[in-house]
């Protein structure tokens, strides 16, 4: 059943580029960029129980890699990938241990300082990463030599990586560990009387989550061909935040939903108000009141009511 | 760690744990056999709950050792302890209330296995783990519940549940903490057998008030008052001793 309501959906994603034109797909391209961002905060925040004010730094981290590896150092985009994931998930289990010191506020706050020294760094560090200017000029990789310059071809570059993504969370939550990360978020003190490690449960988690944040950063940059300091910066990580929330936390749907509110609010609605940040704020305290655990739960229980009524 | 094969399933020498100035434990010693049925009473705040939270590894002592089977385990983390064979129950219930009972036992067993650590098979596939916490549950007499949450079921159900948790670890030291509280009688005579036919291999250390019940499953019982052992000894002696009725049965 489920499958069968999936099908024209998958269908819908795979036609896009031929039912749409260059600004939607480029649109739907930027929305599976920050899906699987968001995605993989949702991990930390809604599967770990912790909340993390500073998941842009995976992204920026990676994206920074990736563009002065190719445009200063000559690396070709192969290797400029690996180094800039394999840097990323480094640096993710060096501000885990720092971070995962702590619980809740203290983890919040610590995760938000982490990632402004990364962003001061991006700033004032203009000999190596152009500060303000950011780095411009940079080019798409050919996987397999296929070019992604159209915005089309890119399209399904992001949606093969988005689906892989997708997948690889989905097993990861139903999984033993995903239920022994539940279970460390819900009673992490029977938890650690049942055997488990609930730190290293949640430090491998972290560590998993900047993973895929250093993936989702390497398409955005890919995608703008252009990387600016606002990308490590604290409304990049709340942006994220607020949609994984906005979409349901602890559910696969919610940051893919809210990851394409906030961009749609963000590139589509910006076009005719200039304020769209407060539009955004809006929509989220609506989103808040009446639907307080997210849209994607609100919308089942909508779908249960409305079925029990309907009989 | 002493790797000395030792004579006492679980062993508790001169305890102390002070919380600023208020002393909860005060040189506790304890030796406990393999196979034993320990009874721990005394009245409200008389530290035992606390003297549990030591064993289990939530709380540091500030002096003194915990031995288990002879291993000083005074500075082992709280999972270390469960992989060396220790499991507990919770006074207050500390279930997952939004997952189904199944799963909640599930937890129990996966919890000393080495496929707790796997990313990429889902936890439905490894059939052997459902099997196994289906039949906990069954000598539990919880089967006919193990798809709902355990947000749905009763209170006396959910003690059920904490044991079956426990008790699906198979573990060598057991501590039950207040296993019959708040209980019907019903309930109360059901949980009473399940302990009673807990098998010999696990030493069970229980806390409990509801005498009735608990003597006939003791074997030896500890009398702690204000953090101290008032009397410590085989069942008929401590309840016959004139201190356990001063302190604890009343006249």
């Amino acid at each position: 059943m489920k499958w069968i309501a999936a099908a024209p959906l998958a269908a819908l994603l795979v036609l896009l580029p031929s039912l749409a034109g260059d600004f939607y797909v480029n649109l739907a391209s930027q929305i599976l960029i920050a899906a699987i961002f968001a995605l993989s905060l949702n991990l930390l925040v809604g599967y770990g129980g912790m909340t993390s004010l500073g998941h842009a730094s995976y992204l920026g981290v990676a994206a920074y890699i990736s563009a002065l590896l190719t445009s200063r150092y000559g690396f070709g985009h192969g290797p400029a990938a690996i180094i800039s994931i394999a840097g990323t998930t480094a640096m993710a289990a060096f501000f885990g241990v720092i971070a995962l010191r702590a619980t809740g506020l203290g983890f919040l706050m610590i995760t938000l300082a982490l990632s402004q020294v990364l962003w001061g760094l991006a700033y004032r560090m203009s000999g190596v990463t152009n500060g303000d200017n950011g780095i411009a000029g940079l080019t798409r990789p050919m996987p397999f030599g296929i070019s992604l310059e159209s915005a089309a071809s890119f399209y399904w570059f992001a949606l093969i990586v988005a689906s892989f993504a997708f997948l690889m969370k989905a097993i990861f939550v139903s999984s033993s560990f995903g239920s022994s990360l539940k279970g460390v978020r819900d009673q992490p003190r029977r938890m650690a009387a049942l055997g488990f490690n609930p730190w290293m449960i949640r430090w491998l988690t972290f560590i998993y989550a900047g993973f895929w944040g250093g993936v989702s950063g390497l398409l955005y940059v890919y995608y703008n061909k252009y990387i600016h300091p606002t990308s490590l910066s604290i409304t990049s990580s709340a942006e994220a935040l607020l949609g994984v929330i906005a979409g349901g936390t602890g559910t696969l749907g919610g940051p893919v939903v809210g990851a394409a509110l906030v961009l749609l609010l963000k590139n589509y609605v910006s076009a005719y108000i200039e304020r769209w940040n407060m539009l955004l704020g809006l929509v989220f305290l609506f989103i808040v009141l009446v639907m307080p655990t997210g849209i994607v739960p609100g919308m089942r229980r909508l779908a249960t009511a409305l079925r029990r009524g309907s009989r | 760690m002493t790797p000395l094969t030792s004579d006492y399933a679980l062993e508790v020498v001169n305890l102390k744990k002070a919380f600023g100035g208020l002393t909860v434990t005060h040189n506790i010693s304890l030796a406990i056999k393999p196979g034993e049925r320990r009874l721990l009473i005394g009245p409200n705040g008389a530290g035992k709950t606390t003297l549990f939270n030591q064993i289990s590894g939530d709380l540091r002592p500030n002096a003194g050792a915990i031995r288990l089977f002879g291993t000083d385990v005074t500075f082992f983390t709280p999972y270390r302890r469960a992989h060396f064979g220790l499991s507990r129950t919770y006074q207050i219930i500390t279930l997952f209330a939004g997952d189904t009972l199944e799963h909640n036992v599930t937890l129990g067993l996966l919890g000393l296995r080495p496929s707790r650590w796997q990313m990429w098979r889902p936890l439905s596939h490894y059939s052997d783990l459902a099997t196994e916490a289906r039949r906990t549950l069954d000598a539990v007499g919880l089967l006919h519940l193990a798809e709902h949450p355990v947000s749905d079921i009763a209170y006396g159900e959910k003690r059920r549940v904490e044991l079956a948790m426990a008790l699906a670890q198979k573990p060598r030291v057991l501590l039950l903490d207040e296993p019959l509280a708040g209980l019907s009688n019903t309930e109360r005579s059901q949980v009473k057998s399940l302990i009673a036919s807990i098998p010999r291999q696990t030493t069970v250390i229980m806390i409990e008030h509801d005498m009735d019940t608990a003597l006939d499953l003791a074997e030896t019982v500890t009398l702690l008052n204000y953090g101290r052992v008032i009397v410590d000894g085989e069942r008929d002696a401590v309840i016959a001793d004139e201190r356990t009725r001063e302190v604890y049965l009343g006249a």
